[in-house]
């Protein structure tokens, strides 16, 4: 046992004993000394280890046994009220002993255990009633004996209490001093406590009684537990001897006058010391050790819980509607109040009635208020207005704009691509002056209608270019000499963005003097890549176009998802026959490494001034990863494509959601359904075939035809190569090249095909031409482009300046709206929503201006129901359509009929019309009756033996047969049909 | 044919008009064009309408009455003339005047 424990145990034993020196202060056992500190007692080891350690030990329970059954006993001495013997020592002061007979008990109502029992012990008896009794009964009253000592009680209520016992000597004792009984009837409860040892107060009186007495603590003898201990430990206490030391000085040198001088720090050797703080190894300590207090509180959770009510519902109570039987009703309807009634209030309810017959009272004008005036011919302002035009006069002024496109993040950038205004026959013989001009994309910005913003430049005239949909800096062009250019303009975004020109804010910021000479010069961007020359178009790329960024398509033309949603992939057309497919991404395998070998002569001899590597790999060695080459039907030239269009559009990800994992293999389907079925898995190893995305498309050609062809390349059964497929079908509906085939941004399925003098509109599944198609207008067509926010409403440019505005729910035969734009022809037209409230049409001028109108709001705003109505005119148009092909069925019967009626007339064929084999047997018979009854008649004459056929019958079967075979129909058109017969 | 049927059929005849229920002063149905279980239901809501109606009329004025009442719903009106021993229900669909 260690010293502390030790202390401990005799600590605890201290208390003990103390404990018991109070509880047993007349117990029975032996008093005992408290031990003297730090040793045990030797007959007490066991219980004072138990009590600190072991309770359940013997000795321990022994031990503890002691205080607590005094402790038991003092409760029942609380508790129980009956006095025992220490109560028989004393009888209180100033009480007597006093006998009271029955009678008197009576008299008082104080009988014995039936008034007064051992537990209600106490009876106050007026002084009065006592006299009183004294003198009626006199000498025979109990209380004669202490008559005077009644008479002499200053108080006015006695106090008698019952001795049950006998225990001093009498059945009852009186109380002749105030101060006695009001100790008796109110025993102060602390001194029942304290004073329980001495036993002079009855406990009973403690539990009655509530007031509570404050009796001071005594102060008690200090018992050492040890802190003072700890108290020592914490003092300071001086341990060492103190340092002493003394500091001289020269007895001269005191009060000497002081001089101060300024004198340079590096003068002195010692002028400057310099404290650098540093790590001191004396405090470098490391904590071990960590005094640190805890204390431990029981867990407080607050937690609710709330329950259902459930109201009361009478379950029991079932109704039902109170009504009349047949005959009760007859009878009341049959009183003359019920008639009366109903002649009072009827003309009330006509007058109701008919209120609501004439008018809708309720009807909300507001709601309708718009409407009518929405549509054109009102006074309404329905002109397009001139809002910003961009000319420039070095780069853009004596070319032509080819193609317009808007910024598509922000907000009044738009990019025109500029080209020469000459032939093919005039660029050869100017080709020095043409190769010595730079081709560029000039990108305006509305807050600077002077300056461009940006150049691009580009290898060759630019006809055709757009911005990439998923990251608006990369820009893909088409050259005049087919090439594919692509720029990266993220070095430039910033100039872009600027909400003032980006000219005027360079010349705030920099410091004068400091200008940078090109600061106002517009920067020109070189291209980054463009495609190797061989494997390009051979013609001017007309149309291109970036796969919108869901998709992707592998080498055999199957559409995938493109998990990256970044377009990666560009189509492109030129009037070469073909169009083809690129990939902005770096090839893998064999073809990489030539590439890679490629840029490194490059990289050492020219980088050109700020090119962004963005698309090295591709630079000068791009090629087309898809073919579709545009086979005609018929001998006679393939197609040349000038414009293109295909059904699935930039955000929309409906196909993904439809998708199916990996490519299984299915050769059959795809030669009559737009949508894809067969292929092989292809290089994309786990990206998912997209089913829906339909691989047919629309291509406008050179020659005003509208080709429906697939660009899945199939394999041709004569010949066994995979090559683009035969169209599904083709019309030839404009008189001169196809300037722009567009999906309508409402209808997926419908297109604006415009082309020569006309346009034309398509829906997707209607093969046997368009459904609607416009007179020849006397001015040719240039370009059109659909309203991005009325389904109905288009816009057309026209070579004399002007634009058309085309609203196919007001007027179909002639366009809503007219306008001239430009002095020049228009080549290029481009709508754009800017904001919900401002939408701007961009104009192309063959004179390099570039016109920005404002749309109006008639134009703008849809009308309502609007899709609905469209949508309903083009289906009334698909089945004038069908009414159409019913008709020409109907035409080529028609004709048969008026052919036959006319051989009839002639008489050559027969009342009925037979078939061309009942014909043909029916002529034979002739015939051969003919031929009996002429050789009967020879043989009759005797002429001749021979027989003779007759020529000219004979050409009439041979015609009637040919035309037989001719009549089905060619499906592929209603032209070649006529044309066929007329051969 | 009595008045009551007379004058059933010249309110039937006006456009829209889709039933008519009498309920007598205690909202039990006398008479009704349309079917048991939505007369029932008319005449039990409309006649504690009603009453309402009426009592309201009458405790702003005592001296004043509750000659006819129109209730329009997005769907129809239906039009209540009240007496003090019958109840007239008419329900029009003014849309489809």
């Amino acid at each position: 046992m260690s010293d502390t424990e030790g202390k401990e145990v005799s600590d605890k034993e201290k208390e003990h004993s103390e404990e018991k020196e109070m509880d047993t202060a007349k117990s029975p056992k032996p008093r005992k000394t408290p031990p003297s500190s730090g040793k045990s007692s030797p007959k007490k080891p066991g219980s004072a280890k138990s009590g600190t350690m072991t309770p359940k030990s013997p000795a321990g329970s022994r031990g503890r046994a002691t205080p607590k059954s005094k402790g038991k006993r003092e409760e029942i001495k609380m508790e129980t009220p009956a006095p025992e013997e220490e109560e028989d020592a004393t009888l209180p002061d100033h009480c007597e002993p006093i006998f009271l007979s029955s009678k008197t008990q009576t008299i008082f109502s104080c009988v014995c255990d039936s008034d007064v029992t051992k537990e209600n012990r106490f009876k106050i008896i007026p002084k009065a009633a006592i006299l009183e009794d004294l003198h009626n009964r006199a000498g025979v009253c109990d209380f004669h004996p202490i008559k005077n000592k009644i008479i002499e009680y200053p108080g006015e209520e006695f106090l008698l209490v019952y001795d049950r016992d006998f225990k001093f000597g009498q059945n009852f004792y009186i109380c002749f001093s105030e101060e006695t009984k009001e100790k008796l009837l109110h025993p102060p409860k602390k001194e029942g406590e304290v004073v329980e040892g001495e036993g002079g107060v009855p406990g009973e009186e403690a539990e009655d009684t509530t007031v509570y007495k404050y009796v001071p603590p005594q102060s008690k003898e200090w018992v050492s537990h040890g802190s003072e201990k700890e108290i020592k430990e914490e003092s300071v206490v001086e341990m060492r001897r103190r340092l002493k030391v003394s500091v001289r000085r020269k007895r001269k040198l005191f009060g000497a006058p002081c001089k101060f001088t300024d004198r340079n720090v590096g003068d002195a050797k010692d002028g400057y010391v310099e404290c650098t703080s540093y790590k001191d190894k004396t405090f470098d300590l490391q904590k071990i050790e960590l005094d640190k207090g805890i204390q431990a509180i029981p867990w407080f959770m607050d937690s609710g819980t709330q329950t259902e009510w459930k109201y009361p519902r009478n379950a029991n109570t079932q109704y039902y509607p109170r009504e009349f039987s047949q005959h009760e009703q007859q009878e009341i309807l049959k009183k003359k109040q019920t008639g009366t009634f109903m002649d009072g209030v009827c003309p009330r309810f006509q007058l109701a009635l008919q209120q609501n017959e004439i008018m809708d009272v309720f009807f909300n004008d507001w709601l309708n208020l718009g409407e009518a005036d929405n549509t054109f011919g009102s006074k309404a302002d329905n002109h397009l207005k001139e809002y910003q035009s961009f000319a420039d006069l070095q780069f853009s002024k004596e070319k032509k704009i080819t193609d317009i496109q808007w910024h598509p993040t922000i907000k009044g950038i738009v990019a025109v691509s500029v080209a020469e205004k000459l032939t093919f026959d005039e660029r050869i013989d100017n080709a020095s002056k043409v190769i010595m001009t730079p081709s560029l994309i000039l990108i305006w910005s509305f807050t600077d209608p002077i300056n461009p913003q940006l150049f691009l430049e580009a290898p060759d005239d630019i006809h055709s270019f757009q911005f990439c949909p998923s990251n608006p800096n990369i820009i893909a062009g088409g050259c005049q000499n087919g090439q594919l250019v692509l720029w990266d303009i993220s070095a430039h975004a910033d100039r872009l963005k600027q909400p003032r020109g980006g000219n005027r804010n360079k010349r705030a910021t920099v410091l004068p003097g400091f200008e940078d000479p090109n600061a106002l010069k517009t920067p020109i961007v070189r291209y980054c890549a463009v495609s190797s020359i061989e494997n390009s178009h051979h013609a001017p790329i007309t149309d291109i176009m970036w796969l919108p960024d869901h998709v992707e398509i592998n080498r055999m033309g199957v559409p995938q998802e493109n998990k990256g949603f970044e377009s990666c992939q560009i189509f492109t057309c030129a009037t070469d026959n073909c169009i083809l497919v690129w990939d902005t991404r770096p090839t893998k395998g064999p073809q990489q490494q030539q590439q890679g070998a490629k840029p490194k002569d490059k990289d050492g001899t020219k980088n050109p001034i700020g090119v962004p590597d963005t698309f090295k790999h591709l630079d000068l060695t791009w090629k087309p990863m898809l073919k579709v080459h545009l086979h005609k039907s018929e001998p006679g030239g393939d197609h040349a494509p000038t414009k293109f269009s295909i059904a699935e559009k930039q955000g929309d990800r409906g196909a993904l959601s439809k998708a199916t994992d990996g490519g299984v293999p299915d050769k059959e389907a795809s030669v009559t359904g737009g949508y894809f079925q067969s292929g092989k898995p292809g290089s994309g190893r786990e990206k998912r075939t997209l089913q829906t995305v339909k691989t047919h498309f629309f291509v406008g050609t050179e020659d005003g035809e509208v080709v429906y062809v697939d660009w899945m390349p199939q394999k041709d059964q004569d010949t066994g190569k995979i090559q683009t497929p035969k169209p599904d079908f083709y019309h030839t509906m404009h008189d001169g090249p196809i300037m722009t085939v567009q999906r309508s941004p409402f209808f997926m399925d419908i297109l604006l095909v415009v082309g020569g003098w006309n346009f034309t509109i398509w829906k997707e599944a209607v093969v046997s031409g368009p459904i609607l198609q416009s007179a020849p207008n006397p001015i040719r067509m240039t370009s059109g482009f659909w309203s991005p926010s009325r389904p109905g409403v288009f816009y057309i440019s026209k070579v004399d300046g002007s634009v058309d505005v085309w609203d196919l729910l007001d007027k179909t035969h002639e366009p809503s709206i007219t306008q001239s734009v430009s002095p020049s022809a228009i080549t290029k037209i481009y709508p754009h929503a800017v904001s919900h409230k401002q939408h701007l049409l961009a104009v192309g001028d063959s004179s390099g201006t570039l016109h920005i109108l404002e749309i109006p709001w008639s134009l703008r705003l849809p009308a309502p129901n609007e899709v609905t109505g469209v949508a309903n005119y083009f289906e009334r148009e698909v089945k004038r359509r069908g009414f159409v092909v019913q008709r020409w069925d109907f035409r080529e019967h028609e004709k048969r009929e008026l052919e036959a009626e006319a051989k009839k007339k002639a008489g050559i064929a027969p009342n009925v019309l037979l078939t061309d084999e009942e014909i043909e047997y029916r002529l034979k018979l002739e015939y051969q009756t003919y031929m009996e009854a002429e050789g009967n008649f020879l043989r009759e004459l005797g002429i001749t033996k021979e027989e003779e056929p007759l020529p000219q019958t004979y050409s009439v079967t041979q015609f009637l047969s040919d035309t037989g075979t001719q009549r089905h129909r060619n499906s592929v058109s209603r032209y070649p049909v006529t044309g066929f017969i007329s051969d | 044919m009595s008045e009551v049927e007379e004058t059933i059929k010249r309110i039937q005849s006006h456009k829209g008009v889709s039933g008519i229920i009498i309920v007598n002063a205690d909202g039990i149905p006398i008479r009704t064009t349309l079917d048991n279980s939505t007369t029932v239901q008319y005449s039990g809501l409309i006649h504690q309408l009603a009453a309402k109606a009426k009592s309201t009329v009458r405790d702003l004025d005592p001296q004043n009455d509750l000659t006819f009442l129109r209730i329009r719903s997005k769907k129809h009106e239906i039009m209540v003339a009240p007496d003090n021993e019958y109840l007239l229900i008419v329900i029009q669909n003014p849309n489809a005047v």
